[in-house]
């Protein structure tokens, strides 16, 4: 799940993380009354959408750019008028672009010096990792490949928490002194809180900034939240904004589907997530292309496979499917049953490749064979995969 | 022999009046697991299927029965304290099928059992099943959810991340004429408690093990460790796959440790190290088994 920048903003003003001044609207008027409050600071109007890449995007009405800066509250309404209920195209959104709801004005800092710091759960210690860097403002992959010296990295122990003497190794590592220092190791403890607080997997600043002010500022974030914990954090939950996902995405977790949406044309319906992944490379091998991952998991109802039908067959690209269930446990005439009601209701219009193993299967073969629909059987894996290829031709 | 469970592994189910561990309770007594005790909060004093006793902690359980082994089906919110609660009742296999754990829940679960004598497998995790010598495989131990009969008494240990991938595998091997030793599912999750190596470990020095399946995906690196292990330490023939070469970047595959993070962990490259340390790579899915075969030269 990911989140807005100004929402981002309001989970660092809760955990008192110091940001640029910033403040969300809606309207015109509420972007020029939000630039009157900053009065006297350098402000600019950022389009608030999850795609990178805003600054150098165009809007479909033919303004450009998705980050301004204003001069004046006038400035800022003109330009939120512009941006509102617009559709901004980024390097990230693909031609079809993003609706733009909300946009917000900020501060403009100054800033001397841009630095890394990034608290991500590390898979290889089972614990928190601080990874720190004085290359800010650059892509972290970047600064791993060209110079791994200037990366900091610090466990964390998952049961003490972060340590005094950790924040001043990392402060020492980036070369911080005096109140900057202070200031950044404030900052880093109360990160560090929100991590936790917050059931992060990830959290990210590039850049964290010091000013000519003498400020220690998190100028952009992008989190990452633990989606199995997502259960105890109602206020993480209620930022999700649906508009900016895919539907199809969207559609299916209401079912509690497991899908992603890919860009091939043949879509595939499996149960478990690692057959669900296997299927899709077993397609790519026979010189296919997976036109989504689906797990349907291991009790699927009628109405889920129904229900995944209809997302399949919504999708344009889509040229045939192939199911592939392996009913350990589940009756594959159940299984079977399902997919004829889920084919009856929304039509057949394109290729089905069934391949169906396990428990009752034999039945579950024959219901399919007599349900008098245009469904191709398949003995294995390979079988379907290949069948399902020839087929979308 | 087989690893860590045998028909004589009396097994308690954390969670056994639930729906989903009641049905798998059942099909685990129907395999002829000898399931001795279950745990329900509230429902001690009852019995399951006027069969298994209920108790309402683990340790009652554990001490009235002798258990070793606990299975854990109770939900999310609620598992890491289950197998916390096994832990200090001296459970030495804790298997937690649950999934959907929060990864901070689990990172303090995997501290406190440092040091312990429990060894945990999941959390997110199809279970284990040592097949039995009956027909189907029936007197075996199942613990989990996986599907008792497709499994056959033998001399193949298998080992992954996915249910269905090693179902699959699981069918494979016995549709050829080629039994189990014991297979075990680790789970999908980014922190569990036993790794691939660990399972490898255990498989190399059973005696009743001859050739194993490794069973992969993207995330992480559990994988390359323990194939960088075998390469130098494991006695006997492997066959790998690794599941996701199509996953794109970044996105959770299903499960909440399969997702690409770096040039490191793509499919690609876990197919490569593996192979670079003597395993066969099956190509696809399909040939599971049969890469097995023609490592282990049948």
């Amino acid at each position: 799940m990911n989140i807005h920048e100004y929402q981002a903003k309001e989970l660092f003003d809760r955990f008192q993380v110091p940001s640029p001044k910033g403040k969300v609207a809606s309207s015109p008027e509420e972007a020029s009354a939000a630039a009157k409050e900053f009065a006297g600071a350098k402000l600019v109007i950022k389009a608030q959408v999850h795609a990178g890449g805003r600054g150098k995007g165009h809007f479909k009405n033919g303004f450009k750019g998705g980050v301004h800066l204003i001069e004046s509250p006038e400035q800022a309404a003109e330009f939120a008028g512009k941006m509102l209920n617009e559709t901004l195209v980024t390097v990230q959104t693909g031609e079809e672009g993003r609706l733009v709801r909300k946009v917000m004005i900020a501060e403009a800092v100054d800033i001397t010096h841009e630095y890394y710091l990034a608290i991500l759960m590390d898979r290889a210690t089972c614990a928190p990792i601080i990874v720190a860097s004085t290359a800010g403002g650059m892509s972290i992959e970047d600064v791993a490949h060209d110079t791994p010296e200037k990366i900091f990295r610090q466990v964390v122990h998952p049961l003490l928490g972060l340590q005094a003497y950790e924040i001043r190794k990392i402060s020492a590592e980036l070369g911080l002194a005096g109140d900057i220092a202070k200031q950044f190791g404030k900052l880093l403890s109360n990160l560090y809180k929100l991590f936790i607080q917050c059931d992060c997997s990830m959290l990210e600043i590039n850049p964290l900034v010091t000013t000519p002010d003498g400020r220690v500022l998190a100028l952009d974030a992008k989190f990452g939240f633990d989606d199995n914990a997502l259960y105890r954090h109602p206020d993480i939950v209620a930022m999700r904004d649906k508009e900016e996902e895919d539907p199809r995405e969207v559609a299916a977790s209401e079912y509690e589907l497991n899908y992603i949406g890919l860009d091939g044309n043949i879509a595939c319906l499996v149960n478990g997530a690692g057959l669900a992944m296997a299927t899709m490379d077993i397609i790519k091998h026979y010189g296919g292309e997976p036109a989504n991952f689906l797990d349907v998991g291991g009790g699927a109802s009628t109405e889920q496979v129904t229900a995944a039908f209809k997302i399949i067959l919504g999708d344009p690209n889509v040229k045939g499917i192939l199911i592939n269930i392996f009913g350990g446990i589940m009756d594959c005439n159940v299984i079977a049953e399902g997919v004829i009601a889920a084919a009856k209701e929304t039509g057949l219009p394109i290729p089905l490749v069934v391949r169906l193993e396990g428990n009752n299967v034999e039945m579950g073969k024959a219901t399919l064979a007599a349900s008098g629909l245009d469904i191709v059987a398949a003995d294995n894996m390979a079988d379907g995969a290949q069948k399902i290829v020839k087929a979308v031709g | 022999m087989a690893i860590l469970i045998d028909e004589n592994t009396k097994v308690l189910v954390q969670g056994i009046t639930g729906s989903f561990g009641a049905r798998h309770a059942q099909l685990s007594l129907d395999y002829g697991t000898k399931l001795v005790a279950g745990v329900t909060p509230g429902k001690g004093g009852q019995k399951f299927e006027n069969v298994v006793p209920i108790f309402d902690t683990v340790s009652q359980a554990v001490n009235e029965t002798g258990a070793t082994a606990s299975a854990i089906f109770v939900p999310p919110p609620f598992a890491a304290d289950a197998i916390l609660e096994a832990m200090d009742a001296g459970v030495e296999l804790i298997v937690c099928i649950t999934e959907g754990i929060p990864v901070m829940d689990m990172m303090k679960v995997k501290q406190a059992l440092k040091g312990s004598k429990s060894r945990l497998v999941g959390p997110n995790c199809p279970g284990l099943v040592t097949p039995g010598r009956g027909e189907k495989s029936h007197g075996g131990c199942r613990i989990g959810i996986a599907p008792g009969y497709i499994h056959k008494r033998g001399n193949v240990g298998v080992v992954s991340r996915s249910g269905t991938l090693t179902y699959e595998a699981v069918f494979q091997l016995t549709q050829m004429g080629y039994g189990q030793s014991t297979c075990v599912g680790i789970g999908g999750d980014p922190i569990n408690g036993t790794s691939h190596l660990d399972v490898l470990e255990m498989f190399n020095n059973d005696p009743e093990t001859e050739a194993i399946i490794m069973i992969g995906e993207i995330g992480g690196t559990a994988e390359v460790e323990a194939a960088r292990w075998a390469k130098d330490n494991c006695k006997k023939p492997i066959a790998g796959f690794i599941a996701g070469a199509t996953a794109p970047p970044g996105r959770r595959m299903g499960h909440a440790g399969a997702i690409v993070g770096g040039e490191e962990d793509t499919a690609q490259a876990k197919k490569k190290i593996l192979a670079e340390c003597g395993i066969t790579v099956a190509e696809t899915p399909s040939e599971m088994a049969s890469a097995l075969m023609i490592a282990w030269g049948k």
